[in-house]
């Protein structure tokens, strides 16, 4: 019997459980645990099953969802978007035609697919896990092995629940020291992002380790593996401990009984060993981080907001110059000044990354007895109909409408605009979520990134500001 | 797949780095089936809000609005896992995209598709996209057969895909194909799976 003596890392524990087959050129058949579809990228893999004539291979571990194309306003159905209609419309008769459960525009349980997955219990540690959807990285917050795929990936998982993949390179951050008052895990991964760049994960499954992500809620585990794919990686993970244990008890999918404490058990041995390798390690010292912004058009550029925006002509690589250049042009900005007092017309709290109950409680914390400057939009977008919910019992709703807020039914909504919820052209956006892309947001949209209690900030002030002066 | 052997064409030269997803095919210009993914392809690029052509826009441009290929800088593909941006590229024409480096999503769903990512050097990849402006014919060859691309000066840079990827392009195979042969390695780790790890596999509801 062979004993396993090499010390190993979390990562390659989750991988040796999910080894189908190992293939002579180095690929690895994988077993994909759990598979989420959803409105905007699937019709063609059911085109595709149809074309090879075969089955979802295992209805138990697929679940499909509403999120991307569907209306978000007050008693929306999967019609009020006109221009979503024909996609909703095929996710659910693919649904129908293959039997398959869809968390669709009036279930309680409908969300965007990163936040329904785990607060659902479907997301497990342990587990692997694929969506049609670069972010899907976000369920690493659970100790979940959890990354993106394209369309004709999808055809496969849901034709075989499995992949052919290459072992990805491994990096671990260790987020050391602790982050003080006012500063969100947002941040965290913004200020990682403008020291070590867009690709610095490139071709690599990154463990986020150390005392400042222990300390962390679950929530705020899944805004930093959410923004893994923004610097490269596929694959964002958190090792499960109490607190990840904590969150996923008793929840619907969840194991229950004697089944729990046999999974608990196996879930606590998953850590990475003390003295297993990485192929790279990188230290952030989390004492040194403000709350973040993002000035340009990648998610690499933020600064704190007390700090100057870089200067081009001080940039050697002449590519990276004329990009910043370019960046420049877009955003109307100019070097020098820092984003404290840059006038703003809409805030967004929403998205993947921060529209989890925490992320609005702290946004709510912030606007409470203020209103939403004149001239501004804002809007609040619950990542889910049940983290709305649990925001309304807790009075979060009247807090945000009483500063002028717009208060929303879950989905994607201005992240990406396919719903139609888009920033105006010219127009500069404040927003929570993770890309700060030219015309991400809608043609011509200008996009700063920032975490949930910056963006209430700017919303209730007008302009980009500190909250920590709010705060005090 | 569409197989890809030798492909000879107009390579146009983007060098600007993190060309993403979403500039390749913005959400918000369309998800209907009936958008024309190769007319729409860098929508915001190439057009201005009344839908006008921007002329200076490399794509719109004589000889590039032909081109089969993109000379690109690095992190090419960024962003959104969207498939469609591979197919809109394809629509257009685009066989190949050479750059530094390639997101790996974007990656993975151009070798799924059969559009070629080439991986060459930063300074080959500038060199290569200097050399394509104010010529008359920007056209350049890329032999997957033997790895390399042919710039204009009649240089050879080499390139590197994986065995089976290379395999796969040259014949137009699928990969799912592939996944299929091995059912019976499947059903025998799903059944070893439900015993050892029981939760991974919740009931039916
Ligand atoms: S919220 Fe934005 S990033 Fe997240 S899945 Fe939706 S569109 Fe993608």
């Amino acid at each position: 019997m062979s004993t396993h003596a090499a010390p190993q890392t979390l990562v390659d524990k989750i991988w040796r459980q999910h080894v189908i087959r190992e293939l002579s050129d180095g690929r690895t058949l994988i077993h994909i645990d759990r598979h989420f579809l959803h409105d905007g990228t699937n019709r063609q893999a059911f085109d595709g099953l149809r074309r090879i004539k075969r089955p979802v291979r295992n209805l138990d571990l697929t679940w499909a969802v509403v999120d991307h194309i569907l209306s978000t306003l007050p008693g929306r159905t999967g019609e009020s978007h006109p221009p979503g209609i024909e996609r909703i419309h095929a996710l659910r008769d693919n649904c129908r035609q293959f039997n398959l459960k869809l968390f669709d525009t009036d279930d309680p349980q409908q969300g965007i697919a990163h936040v329904i997955a785990p607060e659902l219990g479907i997301t497990l540690p342990g587990c692997t896990l694929v969506c049609g959807d670069s972010h899907t990285a976000t369920n690493g917050g659970l100790g979940a092995l959890a990354w993106g795929i394209g369309t004709t990936e999808v055809m496969h998982v849901v034709a075989t629940q499995s992949l052919l993949v290459r072992k990805q390179k491994q990096l671990r951050i260790n987020f050391n020291g602790r982050i003080g008052a006012g500063v969100s895990s947002k941040d965290m991964i913004l200020y990682f992002m403008s020291k070590h760049g867009v690709t610095a994960g490139a071709g690599c499954t990154v463990e986020y380790a150390g005392p400042a992500i222990r300390a962390l809620p679950i929530e705020a585990r899944m805004t930093i593996c959410n923004m893994s794919i923004e610097f490269g990686s596929r694959c964002g993970i958190v090792a499960p401990d109490d607190t990840t244990f904590e969150y996923i008890a008793n929840r619907p999918y969840a194991p229950k009984g004697a089944l729990w404490d046999r999974a608990v058990a196996e879930w606590r041995t998953l850590g990475s060993d003390a003295d297993a390798q990485f192929d790279r390690e990188v230290d952030i010292d989390c004492n040194a981080i403000g709350p973040q912004v993002t000035w340009g058009n990648t998610p690499q550029d933020a600064v704190a907001i007390d700090e100057a925006l870089p200067d081009p002509a001080t940039v050697a690589d002449s590519a990276r110059r004329q990009a910043l250049e370019r960046a420049y042009n877009y955003m109307n900005l100019t070097p020098g000044r820092t984003l404290e007092g840059v006038p703003i017309d809409i805030a967004f709290i929403g998205s993947c990354t921060n529209s989890r109950l925490s992320d609005l409680d702290a946004a709510a914390q912030v606007i409470k007895g203020h209103k939403v400057a004149k001239g501004v939009t804002a809007l609040a977008v619950p990542g889910s109909m049940a983290v709305k919910a649990a925001a309304e019992a807790k009075g979060l709703d009247k807090i945000f409408i009483e500063a002028g807020f717009e208060w929303r039914n879950a989905g994607c909504s201005m992240c990406v605009g396919s719903n139609g919820d888009l920033v105006p052209p010219g127009k500069r956006s404040i927003s929570t979520t993770n890309r700060n892309f030219e015309h991400r947001q809608g043609p011509h949209s200008r996009t700063h990134l920032a975490g949930p209690a910056m963006v209430a900030a700017a919303a209730v002030s007008g302009c980009i500001t500190d909250v920590r002066k709010l705060l005090s | 797949m569409e197989p890809f052997k030798v492909v000879t064409g107009i390579a146009a030269p983007m060098l600007m780095p993190n060309i993403n997803t979403d500039a390749i095919t913005p959400m918000a210009a369309g998800r209907s089936t009936s958008v024309d993914l190769g007319k729409m392809m860098f929508n915001n690029w190439r057009y201005n809000l009344d839908g006008s052509e921007i002329p200076d826009f490399i794509l719109n441009r004589p000889p590039f609005r032909q081109s089969k290929m993109l000379v690109a800088g690095e992190n090419f593909g960024c962003g959104s896992s969207r498939e469609r941006a591979v197919w809109a590229l394809m629509k257009f024409g685009i066989r190949c995209v050479i750059a530094p480096s390639f997101a790996d999503i974007f990656r993975e769903n151009s070798y799924q598709n059969g559009l070629l990512p080439v991986a060459i050097s930063a300074a080959d990849c500038a060199a290569l996209g200097a050399s394509l402006e104010h010529v008359s014919d920007p056209t350049l060859t890329v032999d997957l057969e033997r790895c390399i691309v042919r710039a204009l000066d009649g240089r050879e840079i080499p390139f590197s895909v994986p065995a089976e990827r290379r395999d796969a392009l040259l014949k137009g195979l699928d990969e799912i194909d592939v996944i299929l042969s091995m059912e019976a390695d499947i059903a025998a780790y799903q059944q070893r799976e439900r015993s050892a790890r029981p939760w991974l596999f919740p009931e039916p509801r």
